[in-house]
């Protein structure tokens, strides 16, 4: 399956892919509407996390794991692991907000909603062919390709 | 091939999504006493609570089972097992042959003796039906006595104080929670549910329940005190359910002993759950240790396993993810080494203000144990160093300790090996 990747030799920190995340996963998907008004209203929130340590930097978020240990914790079966598409699959309503996933994943690729009782995860941005911060990436920092992984 | 897989909790749903790894074809049955398909076992105290309604209990979506192609059979029991003839009998005297023999039947909670135990109007909270009658009950009593302050203990207590039942809780030791988290938080926790209007009782058994032509009065503690209630709880813990195996002539020692690839001694037998002494991550030998995700990976290996991919079981990790009113806590790994052993180092930090607590264990220079209340987010980060074992500098073990914790302190040839393996495109 095609996975996203993080390079962190060319990674700049710019968090541009932050944005489109966040701009992807809005209502409006307008970049100033998604900033300005659903982040403090909706908490709205981005799947993506650009971490920093001095000069290193990068863009981290879900890996969809082959044997994903968030799937393994859940309670509630709003996490599930989907064998024909390889992505680790995250159903809102049905989760409890119990935080099991976001502490049993080693990867720390899962997040508290701001607001609702409910995780933040990367879903690959479905129903797009390359995922936003993918293609926001100005420097090939990301990139969504095969590597023959499960 | 012919898999037989008894109990259907997240350790027998594991086994199916292991085995269909490998084995698209082989024929599945699952037999279990419940009447429904496997369910969020932890769930019940959120229906009980009246957070969802039991339409939200299924873990995975009615097509499950059709499309994995397996047989469920519920509210059925398996009466016995002949290993070497390779079959099991079911309560209605059903014989299945199998292949493969998985044993997942959990625990069942453990019920001290005490005087007026017997008779109605005693519960345990760890099933399905558990929660029914509970919800039930709370509806036409005042006042509950929850025997045991453990996790169980805490979110039955929790459940009935939100459906409007006064609610004592009676822990023996000095504190709630004892065995995933240690004195502080515990007492934190235990002041959160004291300012809900939850009464805890620590340090004191419950010695004998009183009743009155057969209903029940109260609870006589052991320093004295008596508390009044109409219905009892009791949660002070689970034991697995080893009975059918060890008829069998399976080895049995706290649980079913079973090897990195969840066999257990007799061939073709597998054991995956709460029922198994599975080996550990962090500590020598096989151990028991009955939480979800132990139990979901269990089965999962024991399936791949089962049908024929030789995988190794890297280990379970005790962890655990509760809540108690808002206040979010995680507890993974080692989080109460011996006070003795120089080897350990304990790391704690209250913040009083913000009502976080923060404690990390190392073992030498490993993170071995790590608790959070409050501010959990962090916690997987946490979660990768025990689990990837890397060891520490003093600089890292002091951003660990300060609550900054990176995927950047990864060794390099790790980082890249997780998040960008080999074959990575040249940049351009």
């Amino acid at each position: 399956m095609k996975k996203v990747y993080p390079n962190k030799e060319v990674c700049i920190g710019c968090h541009l892919c932050e944005v489109a995340c966040l701009t992807a996963h809005s209502k409006s998907r307008d970049v100033v509407i998604a900033y300005k008004q659903e982040k403090d209203a909706l908490g709205l929130s981005p799947c993506k996390t650009v971490v920093h340590a001095g000069p290193a930097c990068v863009a981290l978020s879900c890996r969809h794991c082959e044997e994903p240990a968030c799937v393994a914790a859940c309670i509630s079966g709003a996490l599930t692991k989907n064998r024909e598409t390889g992505r680790t699959e995250y159903d809102e309503g049905k989760c409890v907000g119990c935080w099991s996933c976001l502490m049993a994943c080693p990867f720390g690729s899962i997040r508290r909603h701001p607001i609702k009782e409910k995780i933040v995860k990367c879903d690959l941005c479905a129903g797009r062919d390359i995922p936003a911060c993918v293609e926001a990436c100005p420097n090939w920092a990301l990139v969504y390709e095969e590597r023959g992984e499960k | 091939m012919k898999y037989l897989i008894i109990g259907n909790g997240v350790a027998s749903l594991g086994a199916i999504e292991g085995i269909r790894l490998t084995d698209q074809d082989g024929a599945i049955t699952v037999v279990s006493d419940e009447p429904v398909p496997t369910y969020g076992r932890p769930l019940i105290s959120y229906l009980l609570a009246g957070k969802i309604g039991k339409d939200r209990l299924a873990l995975r979506d009615e097509a499950f089972y059709a499309a994995n192609k397996v047989e469920l059979k519920l509210n059925a029991k398996v009466a016995a097992i002949d290993v070497k003839a390779r079959t099991a009998t079911t309560g209605a005297g059903e014989i299945l042959p199998y292949d493969r023999l998985l044993i997942a039947t959990g625990g069942v909670p453990f019920r001290p003796p005490m005087a007026g135990l017997e008779g109605e109007g005693v519960y345990s909270f760890t099933t399905f039906a558990h929660a029914e009658a509970l919800a039930e009950a709370a509806a036409e009593v005042k006042k509950a006595v929850v025997v045991g302050g453990g996790l169980i203990g805490l979110k039955a207590a929790e459940s009935l104080f939100d459906r409007g039942v006064a609610v004592s809780i009676v822990e023996l030791a000095p504190r709630v929670l004892s065995a995933a988290f240690d004195d502080k938080a515990g007492a934190i926790v235990s002041e959160r549910l004291g300012k809900i209007g939850l009464k805890v009782f620590c340090n004191v058994s419950a010695k004998e329940i009183r009743r009155e032509n057969g209903k029940i009065k109260g609870v006589l503690l052991s320093d004295g005190t008596f508390l009044e209630a109409d219905i009892v709880v009791v949660a002070i813990g689970v034991v697995p359910a080893c009975a059918l195996a060890k008829d069998a002539g399976v080895t049995v020692d706290r649980g079913i002993l079973v090897d990195e690839h969840l066999a257990a001694s007799e061939a073709g037998v597998y054991a995956a759950g709460d029922v198994a002494q599975a080996p550990d991550m962090l500590t020598e030998g096989a151990r028991v240790v009955p939480i979800w995700p132990n139990a979901y990976n269990q089965g999962y290996y024991a399936g791949k396993n089962m049908a024929g991919d030789a995988a190794s079981y890297r280990g379970g990790l005790a962890m655990n993810a509760i809540s108690f009113y808002g206040l979010a806590t995680t507890s993974v790994g080692l989080v109460n080494p011996p006070a003795d052993d120089p080897r350990f180092e304990v790391c704690d930090i209250v913040n009083a203000e913000a009502g976080t607590y923060r404690k990390l264990v190392f073992q030498d220079d490993r993170l071995v144990g790590c608790v959070l209340l409050g501010d959990i987010d962090g916690a997987g980060l946490y979660t990768g160093f025990i689990r990837f074992k890397f060891p520490l500098d003093a600089e890292a073990k002091q951003k660990l300790i300060d609550g900054a914790p990176s995927i950047l302190m990864w060794p390099e040839n790790f980082f890249d090996a997780n998040w960008n393996p080999v074959g990575a495109k040249e940049t351009v």
